[in-house]
């Protein structure tokens, strides 16, 4: 019983550093721009359209998936900005609901025509198989997925907060006139903002195919949680993302195997709804 | 909402066009309904039901010698109405009960289909035929496997497959089996999901093998696609049953296959009720690792030169996916409308429906290995069954159960990869 409770929680912690690691880029959008990205979900299903792609035309695995997605989702990312958001971006907060809602099933179907409905996956063990540790077992995927999550938390925490192009984008996240002023081009600075973001997510993606199946709607079945992940750590905090993330997993985990897997999704959802009552802007949000 | 209407009206108005130059030179075309799921999350049932009925219609409509006696194959069009030519106008469910009831009655009142088949999902099933019903239009379902479709007293209904009890008396004689082998049976997992299928099929198992004595040790069930499976996975590691159940459907059992390899588990026996098991993109992704998993299927394919590998073969060449035991079961009610339609000699409804009430086919008529199709006063069909394949290869499954029918000798214990 104690033995199988460690390996539930080491595996609720894998799976809350992938959580983590899907969220940061809706996270991002969010605190840069204020928007609800509702196509968040639909950018890791990209992603891990693009590593299986990858894998299926050079037999090449995630080193060289895992970049194209990230160049490629950047790329759709600034697309997306110039295309979409930049207008959506001034109309009601409605039409920017709407906006990326439609893009998602814009992208959904757009996929579901070229590659069909099937369910498809990358070759299992493609990441190294599996590692026993002292009888626990600890997928090479997956703890590749959660590293990668822990660097890219970082590596985006420290973008904002240590670099001149980080303030220059908090600058216009606060007030864009005001950076205008002072030589900086709001556009430029949130193009550049989707591209990271949308990079990071499609490396997300890229990651999870390494161990999840791949099929149209499997944004569907992620971005819920990427949601719950981000409002639990705060809507802007890429920190508050990662450790929403973890606690998400081991909770899921723990409460799944204790009480049951049916009853997962309500002790998550109640104790997300009793924490938002008291600390309603998230863990690490901005009050 | 709309689009999708206007989509539809295009799709009825392309399939009236084609029909009209297709067979502008014959006198008599006899047309049958297909309400099935064309888009939506079951949209690829609806692509690979088409290619099916297309095979079907094939073998009917031109002449198929190198079939035998298999019934409609030798010769051209219906025999029993001069030689009429079969065409199947399909109506796009969209995974809605609502959309399948509306769809029923335009193929009825505006098409003037003589039958209906379908509609692959059993809440669908359920209302598309009430409407059939109503209209006096025989309907003849070939794989909703709900035991409520055949208890409403309907007298234009008729169900082809076998449903959710005869399996679990399958699974139960089966299990039987091994046990007099030697294998251990005495603690029994449910893996199941929380959806209509899911909860019905682990129920009439649950009732099932306590009137046979089998213990059913736990019981797991779980969201319909879930992000991870490690604790239920888990759950089973800890508490080692001798025989696990899946009932899931195709992303549910990937992912539990996938972690199942991860967390170095395996059941002795891994026993699959069809769904996501059968489905060859299963097969494609997880087949490696789920070596020796055993499932419930009415199809086998047979020896080669049989009729049932003949139309194999040409659904595959159709396709490009290899049958399955929900088309197979598919193919069947088709098979069996258009058969009772020759013998009435007339599209006129109640003469089908009489020659359906009389329908008597022999398994050597039949393309799956039911022992015959018979209705009794219900419309269920009471030759209706099945055995067991297993995954030996990874790759193909082959028939092990029972022994007469069987193409190879079950495997235990369960291999994995």
């Amino acid at each position: 019983m104690a033995f199988f409770l460690v390996q539930v929680i080491v595996g609720g912690l894998l799976l809350g550093a992938v959580y983590a690691l899907f969220s940061s880029g809706l996270t991002l959008v969010w605190g840069m721009m204020n928007i609800v990205n509702f196509a968040h979900g639909d950018f890791v299903m990209l992603g891990m359209y693009a590593a299986f792609v990858v894998f299926s035309l050079f037999g090449v695995g995630p080193a060289a998936g895992a970049p194209f997605a990230t160049l490629l989702l950047a790329t759709v990312g600034v697309i997306v900005y110039f295309g979409l958001i930049r207008h959506i971006m001034e109309g009601p907060m409605l039409a920017q609901i709407l906006g990326t809602f439609g893009l998602a099933l814009l992208l959904r179907y757009s996929v579901f025509w070229w590659f069909g409905a099937n369910f498809l996956s990358l070759p299992n063990n493609i990441v190294g198989g599996t590692y026993d540790i002292f009888g626990l077992r600890i997928e090479a995927s997956r703890l590749l997925a959660g590293a990668v999550a822990l660097l890219v938390t970082l590596g985006l925490h420290l973008l904002l907060t240590r670099t001149s192009l980080g303030s220059k984008m908090l600058a216009v996240a606060e007030d864009s006139t005001a950076a205008q002023l002072m030589g900086i081009r709001p556009d430029s600075m949130q193009a550049i903002a989707w591209a990271i973001a949308a990079g990071a997510t499609g490396l997300a993606g890229a990651l999870i195919a390494t161990f999840f199946y791949i099929v149209p709607t499997v944004g569907e079945t992620l971005g819920i949680v990427a949601f719950v992940t981000v409002s639990l750590g705060g809507f802007g905090s890429v920190p508050g993302a990662l450790v929403a993330g973890l606690l998400i997993g081991v909770i899921e985990s723990v409460s799944g195997y204790l009480i049951g897997a049916v009853y997962k999704d309500i002790v998550v959802y109640a104790l997300f709804i009793f924490f938002l009552w008291f600390r309603p802007q998230g863990l690490m949000g901005k009050a | 909402m709309k689009f999708s209407n206007f989509l539809g009206l295009i799709g009825a108005a392309a399939i009236l066009v084609g029909s009209a130059s297709g067979t502008a030179a014959e006198d008599k075309v006899v047309k049958i309904g297909a309400v099935m799921p064309l888009s939506g999350g079951a949209a690829s049932i609806g692509v690979h039901v088409k290619a099916a009925f297309d095979v079907v219609l094939d073998i009917v409509n031109n002449a198929h010698p190198e079939l035998g006696n298999f019934p409609l194959a030798k010769s051209a069009g219906l025999a029993g109405l001069g030689g009429a030519k079969v065409e199947v106008l399909f109506a796009d469910n969209q995974g809605s009960p609502a959309t399948g009831q509306n769809q029923t009655l335009r193929l009825i009142t505006e098409e003037k289909v003589v039958a209906i088949t379908g509609a692959y999902q059993s809440g669908i099933t359920l209302t598309s035929s009430a409407i059939a019903e109503r209209y006096g239009i025989p309907y003849v379902n070939g794989e909703s496997v709900a035991a409520s479709l055949t208890e409403r007293g309907f007298k234009w209904f008729f169900r082809t497959t076998p449903i959710a009890s005869d399996f679990a008396k399958v699974f139960s004689d089966f299990l039987a089996d091994m046990k007099a082998q030697g294998a251990k049976t005495d603690s029994i997992a449910l893996v199941h999901d929380n959806t209509e299928y899911g909860t019905s099929v682990a129920n009439t198992i649950t009732a099932t093998f306590k009137e046979k004595n089998l213990n059913i040790a736990l019981d797991v069930a779980y969201g319909s696609n879930a992000t991870d499976v490690q604790s239920q996975v888990l759950q089973l590691k800890e508490r080692k049953p001798d025989v696990v159940i899946m009932i899931s459907y195709t992303s549910d059992a990937i992912l539990f296959a996938k972690t199942m390899q991860a967390q170095d588990y395996k059941p002795p026996i891994l026993l699959a009720d069809d769904a996501g098991y059968s489905d060859p993109d299963f097969i494609k992704a997880v087949g490696k690792i789920s070596q020796g998993a055993f499932n419930r299927s009415s199809w086998s394919v047979g020896p080669s030169g049989s009729p049932s590998a003949i139309i194999a073969d040409m659904y595959k060449k159709k396709s490009g996916v290899e049958m399955d035991d929900t088309v197979a079961r598919q193919m069947t009610g088709l098979f069996v409308l258009l058969d009772a339609i020759d013998r009435a000699g007339s599209t006129e409804p109640a003469k089908i429906q009489a020659a359906l009430k009389a329908t008597d086919l022999k398994p050597d008529q039949l393309m799956i290995g039911y022992k015959g199709v018979k209705f009794d006063d219900k419309g269920q069909n009471i030759l209706a069954s099945g055995g067991i394949i297993q995954l030996q290869d990874g790759a193909n499954y082959v028939s092990v159960w029972p022994k007469a029918t069987a193409d190879k000798a079950p495997v235990l214990p369960y291999k994995g990869w």
